[in-house]
C-alpha cells in the first residue's frame, strides 16, 4: 500500500497546500485544530475536492486535477471512522456492521472474519441494540467495526478518541493497536493528543496551517529539535523502546533501555515484553555530572547531539542515549551556563511520575517488519 | 347506521379518488421535494412557485386551469385523448387528478422538509462504506426521511379526500362517477329537504377523517422512533 497525496485547496482564508505519502503501519496527521487535518482526510476520502493536484493510492489515481480524475466516494474503497461515530440512526447494531458487505468488491468479508471481529470488539452482545442506547465507546467501537467489514484499502481515523473520556479511550485504543500489530489495513490516523502517538503511530505527520510541515518515521520525528516549536513545547518529546526488566514491590517497573534502566510506576505488561514510551522533552532534567543525592531513580548517561536555540527563552537540547534519543527543553540561561556543546556528556534525569502509564505501549512485535 | 348503497358508491368513489391522488403523486413529490431540498438548478424559484400554486389560488381557478389543460380540447387532455383514448374531464380519474394537484404542495412541503432535516454526515458515511448514490438514497435516505413521508402522505390524502373546489370545477358532480363525499355534502345541502341525508354523510366524513388521522399519527410515531434509534 502506498497512498500519495499532492493537493492544493483555498477555502474561504484558510489554504491547503499539502504533501504527504503514507504506507503499510499506522499514519498520525498531529496538529492543532484548524490546521487543516480533517479537511486533509476528507479530500483523501473523496468526501471534499481539492481544487489541483494529485491523490493515488497503488496504482489507482483517485484525483488528478489535470487529467480530470475525480473518483466517487464509494469507489475509492476507504474506510473512515468519523469522530461522532455517524452509525445510521434506522438501523440496528448488527445492520449497522453489514451495510458495507453487500457494496464490498471482492465480496464480504466472510462470516469468520465478521465474527472474529465482533469478538474482538467486544460488541457482540450489542448486535441487536438501537443505536441511540449506545455509549460513546460503544458507538465508537460498532463504526470501527462497520468500516472494517466493508473490506477498505485504507482505513482513516478522524480523531475517533476525542469525544471519550480517559476510561472509554481504553475501550478502544488495544484495539487500534491491536489492529496494527495483526497487519489490518494501514491506517491514517488524525490527532492533537500526542498520548495516542506513542501507542500507535509509524509515520509521523506534522500539520500546520494546512502544509504537512514535517513528515517521517515517528521516532526521528520527535527525536529532532528542530520540531519542537511546531509540535508545541508542552507536547515535544522523544520515544524510546526498552524491554520491561522487573516489577518491584514498592510500585515501580523496571524498564531496561539500551543505555541504562529507567524506573517507573507500574506497567501492565509481563516482563520481556517490548515498550516505546514517550519522554516529554520538559520532562528532562539535565545535569553536567553524576547526579547523587537527587530524588529521581532515573538518570541516564547521554551525549548531546544537537542544540535547537529558538526564538523564546528555551532551548531544546538533543541527545543520545545508546541508541535512543531524547530531547531536553532547558532555558537559554542553563545552556549557557552549563556551556552545553555538542559531543558532550552528560546526565539525562527523568522523573517517574513522568512517565505513567499512559506514555506507556507495549510495543508490537510486527512494527519494525512492517516498517 | 347502516349505510345505503347511494352512501357506499359516494365513499368508495371518495377513497378511491384519494388513495389513487395519493399513490399516484406521492413519488413525483418525493422527487419534486428532493430535487427543492438538495439541488440548485436554473428555474429552481419557477419550480417552487409552481408547486406552491394551487395552495395560493382559488380551488375553482386551479380547476378552471385544469379543465382548460385536461379538458377534451385542452392542450394536454386532447393529446391524451388522441394517443391514449384517456379522458379526464367529468370522470373518477379526472377527479383524481384534481385532488393530487391540490394536495401535492402540502405533500412536497413535508417531504422537503424532512429533506432538510436529513443529517447528511450519515450519507458522507454511507458513502464511504461503499454505497453508490442511489443505494445511499434507498437505505439511508428514504428511511430517514419516512416521518416526513407518511406526514405528506396523510396531509395530501386528507386534502384529496376534502378537496371540493377544483373538483367540482373540473369534473363536476355526477353521482357513482365523480361525486366524491363534499360535492354529494354540498349537493345535499342545496336541495329543501336534504339536511338529514347531508348530516349522514357529514359524520361519515367526520368519522374517516378522524381515522386516518389516528392511524397516522401512530404511524408517523413510530417512524419518528425508529430513526431516532431508540
Amino acid at each position: 500500500m502506498k497512498l500519495e497525496v499532492d493537493i492544493q485547496c483555498q477555502l474561504g482564508a484558510f489554504a491547503l497546500d499539502a504533501r504527504m505519502s503514507a504506507a503499510v503501519g499506522t499514519t498520525v496527521l498531529f496538529g492543532r485544530s484548524g490546521s487543516g487535518k480533517t479537511t486533509l482526510i476528507n479530500m483523501i476520502a473523496g468526501l471534499q475536492t481539492p481544487q489541483g493536484g494529485r491523490i493515488t493510492l497503488d496504482d489507482t489515481v483517485l484525483f488528478d486535477s489535470t487529467q480530470k480524475v475525480n473518483q466517487p466516494v464509494h469507489r475509492r474503497r476507504i474506510g473512515y471512522v468519523f469522530q461522532d461515530a455517524r452509525l445510521f440512526p434506522h438501523l440496528s447494531v448488527a445492520r449497522n456492521l453489514d451495510f458495507g458487505a453487500r457494496f464490498a468488491v471482492d465480496g464480504p468479508l466472510g462470516a469468520t472474519r465478521r465474527s472474529d471481529l465482533i469478538e474482538v470488539l467486544g460488541i457482540g452482545a450489542l448486535l441487536n441494540r438501537r443505536t441511540a442506547a449506545l455509549s460513546g465507546g460503544e458507538k465508537q467501537r460498532v463504526a470501527l467495526g462497520r468500516a472494517l467489514l466493508s473490506n477498505p484499502r485504507l482505513l482513516l481515523l478522524d480523531e475517533p478518541l476525542a469525544a471519550l473520556d480517559l476510561e472509554r479511550k481504553e475501550e478502544i485504543l488495544p484495539y487500534l493497536e491491536q489492529l496494527r500489530a495483526q497487519g489490518g489495513p494501514p491506517m491514517i490516523y488524525v490527532t492533537h493528543d500526542m498520548s495516542e502517538i506513542v501507542r500507535l503511530a509509524d509515520t509521523l505527520v506534522i500539520v500546520r496551517d494546512g502544509n504537512c510541515a514535517v513528515q517521517g518515521v515517528a521516532e526521528d520525528v520527535l527525536a529532532d529539535p528542530e520540531n519542537v516549536k511546531l509540535i508545541g513545547v508542552q507536547d515535544a518529546g522523544s520515544l524510546l523502546q526498552g524491554v520491561i526488566e522487573s516489577h518491584a514491590q514498592d510500585g515501580l517497573s523496571a524498564i531496561r533501555l539500551s543505555a541504562g534502566l529507567l524506573h517507573v510506576p507500574r506497567v501492565d505488561a509481563s516482563i520481556g515484553r517490548q515498550v516505546r514510551m514517550r519522554v516529554r522533552a520538559q520532562d528532562v532534567i539535565l545535569s553536567l555530572s553524576a547526579p547523587v543525592g537527587l530524588s529521581s531513580q532515573n538518570a541516564l548517561e547521554a551525549v548531546v547531539t544537537g542544540i535547537h536555540v529558538g526564538t523564546g527563552p528555551g532551548v531544546a537540547v538533543a541527545l543520545r542515549s545508546g541508541s535512543d534519543r531524547l530531547i531536553a527543553r532547558v532555558t537559554g540561561r542553563a545552556l549557557t551556563q552549563m556551556q552545553l556543546q555538542i559531543g558532550q556528556k552528560i546526565w539525562a534525569i527523568v522523573k517517574a511520575n513522568a512517565l505513567p502509564p499512559a506514555a506507556i505501549a507495549r510495543a508490537s512485535s510486527s512494527r519494525h517488519s512492517s516498517a | 347506521m347502516s349505510l345505503t348503497a347511494a352512501e357506499i358508491t359516494i365513499v368508495a368513489l371518495s377513497l378511491k379518488v384519494a388513495v389513487t391522488a395519493t399513490l399516484l403523486s406521492l413519488p413525483i413529490a418525493i422527487f419534486v421535494a428532493w430535487l427543492l431540498a438538495r439541488c440548485t438548478f436554473k428555474g429552481k424559484a419557477l419550480l417552487n412557485i409552481a408547486v406552491h400554486l394551487p395552495l395560493v389560488l382559488p380551488p375553482v381557478v386551479t380547476g378552471y386551469a385544469l379543465l382548460l389543460l385536461f379538458g377534451k380540447q385542452g392542450a394536454i387532455g386532447a393529446m391524451l385523448f388522441d394517443v391514449f383514448g384517456i379522458t379526464l374531464a367529468f370522470r373518477w380519474s379526472g377527479a383524481a387528478l384534481a385532488a393530487a394537484v391540490m394536495g401535492f404542495p402540502l405533500m412536497v412541503r413535508a417531504i422537503r422538509l424532512g429533506f432538510e432535516a436529513v443529517d447528511r454526515k450519515l450519507e458522507e458515511a454511507a458513502a464511504t462504506l461503499g454505497a453508490p448514490r442511489m443505494a445511499v438514497f434507498w437505505h439511508v435516505t428514504l428511511p430517514l426521511i419516512s416521518p416526513g413521508i407518511l406526514a405528506g402522505t396523510v396531509l395530501g390524502f386528507a386534502k384529496a379526500m376534502g378537496e371540493f373546489g377544483a373538483t367540482i370545477t373540473f369534473v363536476a358532480s355526477i353521482p357513482g362517477q365523480t361525486e366524491t363525499l363534499p360535492s354529494a355534502i354540498y349537493t345535499l345541502l342545496q336541495v329543501p329537504g336534504g339536511e338529514s341525508a347531508a348530516l349522514r354523510l357529514i359524520l361519515l366524513s367526520v368519522a374517516i377523517s378522524i381515522a386516518a388521522l389516528a392511524i397516522s399519527e401512530a404511524l408517523v410515531r413510530r417512524a419518528a422512533t425508529r430513526v431516532s434509534g431508540a
